[in-house]
């Protein structure tokens, strides 16, 4: 008996010994000192450059559009005023319900030109044509400039007197002052620059596609186009959601281009412009300006959100 | 506002004017606009780049003043100028001067951060109410006591003058804005500069009738449409309620401002159509090549017409109001302060009063193939061309001198709420009781 009980409290130890050891070995294993002052380093400092670059810039920004304040002397000078700035900006500033119209053509636009224009050329340009990567970085090439240079090369088109174009048809178009038409022009500029960088997109999607689907789809007898859309684009779901968040992301940040042109005035008021025209430059008021930004924070957060929606559920159906 | 320098040659170039002017838009505002697009707050001290601490003596021989210059080394004749100025300044006294020189355009928009930041000791700035409002900030000293100022007159006082009976400025040179025309077109066409209103109409009418547009226009920029207003209102309201406007104590949307609009808009036929497509240089291309008859401007229209000025000539604008007499003009003073937050004040302000001297105008003149106009009455004139000679006459004969509407008024309100406006005019001008309005609505909000 005794021996069965030595065994059995051998038995039961054992176990109990196991199990004490178990959530040991099944928790990450306890790091050396030095791997975990890397790790929190690497957590720590890009957490901390959020919050200072990102996080507190943002609040403070949010904390100045309910002051009036014109950067002159110490913080004490900073005048409370509520929601004044946020009144002003959609009653009285006239360049806002335009900017916010501008926006969201700029949005639409760069959703339906560009994108469809780019992905046609990276499906041309992908078959292997002869001279194929001759027009694939001319195409490509406005994507390495700058906007503004590229508004600048436009101007030599535009320009009403001297431009290329008021020149070769003696129109008398002023492309970049008629308030009706230069929103159009810049936009023909921009696209200019955005379809290529969405090509080189498709073509990267493209070429990444599994060859066998095109044949299995070759042998099925399905036509070329069809197998483009029923096949080929289903496939390149991920590519295609990288190009929405890049023409969200460009038709929000549109700026360089108007500022060049005529600082977002005069027909080409959109939000980034009217916030830089009040807080930089010679304009100094902050607090309006900010009420500006955190409104096109606000904007964005919907679009951004959507996006992370999106990202989130095609992560949980994996 | 990118107010041009007056850098005389921009020579050789077939590039239209226009693109000239779109590549000023530095790189450097561009990448910042976009780096504050998202954060409201300016950064600090983008322009306390260069200079090196002024250690040593305080003042006298062996001091170092740091002095901040609104001109970017090689933009031709204005840096040299300031350049020149430093050097002759250095020679004279033994105090060295290290220049801080910074972008134009970069200098005026950033000057808010720089004087609270790590200022120099003296900087370029220009005569008028944002002067004033550095004063009542603190931001620049008081020079009072470096006045009078051989050479420069009541006039000069007066505009370096803020709000507090004190002198915080020193001037340099300045630039009229006038009527600008071309003498060959004016002599091959038997026209003369017109002395009433009456020859000023007819002298349109003639143009119109040859099939030349009476005047250039370009506002694409936003402030070059701010001096015609300008003048529109000293010429019907006078000086007086000019600068009560400007300073915000008069209104808006009263009949004055009403009537301004109302005779521009009378005058719009005269002027090229679709102005806010084309920069300033566009138009003067167009009053230079004889598309147009003449082209209110500063005096800086000489630069995008690649030539010497030999064949320009200018009047001031005719009366319009019988009772008031044309006699005030914009004539924009450029000069200097004293920063309050510079290091060396002692140094500085024996600096700046020297800067007002006709020594200091001489050197900047001789080193520089594009003179300025100096502002000191012994400088000499001897380098001046015709154009300049007339300009320091007609200005020397003005009763009253503004200083041009962004300079004049807060700049808040100029930049964000008088460039949209008059623009909006100009697209549609006969809304102007709904333009007045909003212009007074957005005063109250920024200026009250």
């Amino acid at each position: 008996m005794s021996t069965t009980d030595t065994r059995s409290t051998d038995d039961a130890t054992r176990p109990a010994k196991a199990a004490s050891q178990a959530p040991r070995q099944g928790r990450a294993k306890k790091l050396p000192t030095r791997d975990r002052l890397v790790v929190i380093a690497m957590v720590a400092i890009p957490t901390f450059l959020v919050v200072a670059l990102v996080w507190l810039p943002a609040v403070g920004s949010v904390l100045l559009s309910f002051t009036k304040w014109n950067g002159f002397g110490g913080l004490d000078t900073i005048e409370w005023v509520g929601f004044q700035n946020y009144q002003d900006v959609v009653t009285i500033y006239p360049p806002f319900w335009p900017a916010i119209r501008h926006n969201l053509i700029w949005l639409l636009f760069l959703f339906i030109f560009p994108t469809l224009l780019g992905m046609l050329l990276a499906v041309i340009l992908d078959r292997d044509m002869k001279g194929g990567r001759l027009y694939q970085t001319a195409f490509y090439m406005p994507v390495v400039l700058s906007l503004a240079l590229i508004g600048f090369i436009w101007q030599l088109f535009y320009s009403r007197d001297q431009g290329l174009i008021n020149q070769v048809f003696h129109s008398e178009v002023d492309w970049y002052g008629d308030p009706n038409i230069n929103l159009w022009a810049v936009l023909i500029a921009t696209s200019w620059r955005h379809t290529g960088y969405i090509m080189l997109l498709y073509l990267a999607g493209l070429k990444g596609v599994d060859g066998t689907l095109r044949e299995a789809a070759a042998v099925d007898g399905a036509s070329e186009v069809r197998t483009f859309f029923h096949v080929i684009f289903p496939v390149m779901r991920p590519i295609n959601l990288i190009v929405l968040v890049i023409v969200v992301i460009e038709s929000l940040r549109a700026f360089d281009l108007v500022w060049v042109i005529n600082k977002g005035r005069n027909g080409l008021e959109i939000i980034a412009a009217l916030v830089s025209q009040n807080v930089i430059g010679e304009a100094t008021r902050y607090g309006f300006g900010s009420a500006l930004a955190v409104i096109m924070m606000l904007i964005s957060s919907v679009f951004i959100t959507i996006y992370l929606r999106i990202v989130f559920r095609e992560e949980r159906q994996r | 506002m990118s107010r041009p320098r007056s850098t005389g040659a921009l020579g050789g170039t077939s590039v239209p004017r226009s693109t000239i002017a779109t590549m000023s838009a530095t790189r450097r505002s561009v990448l910042r606009g976009m780096a504050l697009s998202g954060l409201a707050v300016g950064g600090s001290g983008l322009l306390a780049a260069c200079g090196d601490d002024g250690g040593g003596a305080s003042s006298g021989s062996g001091a170092t003043v740091k002095f901040g210059i609104n001109e970017a080394q090689g933009s031709g004749p204005a840096y040299d100028r300031l350049k020149a100025i430093a050097d002759a300044y250095t020679a004279k006294t033994d105090t060295k001067v290290s220049l801080n020189a910074v972008d134009h355009n970069t200098f005026q928009e950033s000057i808010n951060t720089y004087l609270q930041g790590t200022p120099d000791d003296v900087f370029t700035w220009f005569a008028g109410f944002r002067m004033s409002q550095f004063a009542e900030s603190g931001l620049i000293t008081d020079v009072s006591d470096q006045w009078p100022i051989d050479g420069l007159g009541d006039s000069f006082k007066q505009a370096a003058t803020a709000s507090d009976g004190k002198q915080y400025f020193v001037p340099i040179s300045y630039y009229p804005w006038a009527v600008f025309y071309r003498k060959s077109v004016f002599e091959k066409n038997g026209w003369a500069a017109p002395e009433s209103k009456d020859d000023f109409m007819s002298l349109m009418d003639d143009m119109q009738g040859k099939g030349i547009t009476p005047f250039a226009f370009g506002d694409k920029d936003g402030w070059p449409a701010m001096g015609t207003f300008d003048i529109l209102n000293m010429r019907l309201n006078g000086f007086d309620f000019h600068m009560g406007l400007m300073a915000g104590e008069e209104k808006w949307d009263g009949d004055e401002v009403k009537l301004v609009f109302e005779t521009w808009k009378s005058l719009l036929p005269y002027h090229q159509e679709d102005p806010l497509g084309r920069t300033w240089q566009e138009a003067a291309t167009s009053m230079g090549n004889g598309d147009c008859g003449m082209y209110l401007l500063g005096t800086f229209v000489v630069d995008a017409l690649d030539e010497s000025g030999d064949d320009l000539d200018f009047f001031t604008f005719p009366q319009l109001d019988d009772s008031i007499p044309a006699d005030s003009l914009d004539a924009p003073i450029d000069g200097f302060c004293v920063a309050a937050a510079g290091k060396n004040q002692d140094a500085a302000k024996e600096m700046i009063k020297w800067l007002g001297s006709a020594a200091a105008a001489d050197a900047g003149n001789e080193a520089a193939e594009a003179p300025f106009i100096a502002a000191n009455s012994g400088a000499s004139t001897s380098t001046y061309s015709d154009l300049q000679k007339k300009s320091a006459e007609v200005v020397g004969a003005a009763a009253n001198i503004a200083q041009f509407m962004d300079r004049d008024t807060n700049a808040d309100f100029a930049s964000t709420v008088m460039i949209p406006s008059i623009q909006e005019f100009l697209k549609s001008p006969d809304d102007i009781d709904k333009i007045t309005a909003s212009i007074q609505e957005q005063a109250n909000s920024i200026l009250g």
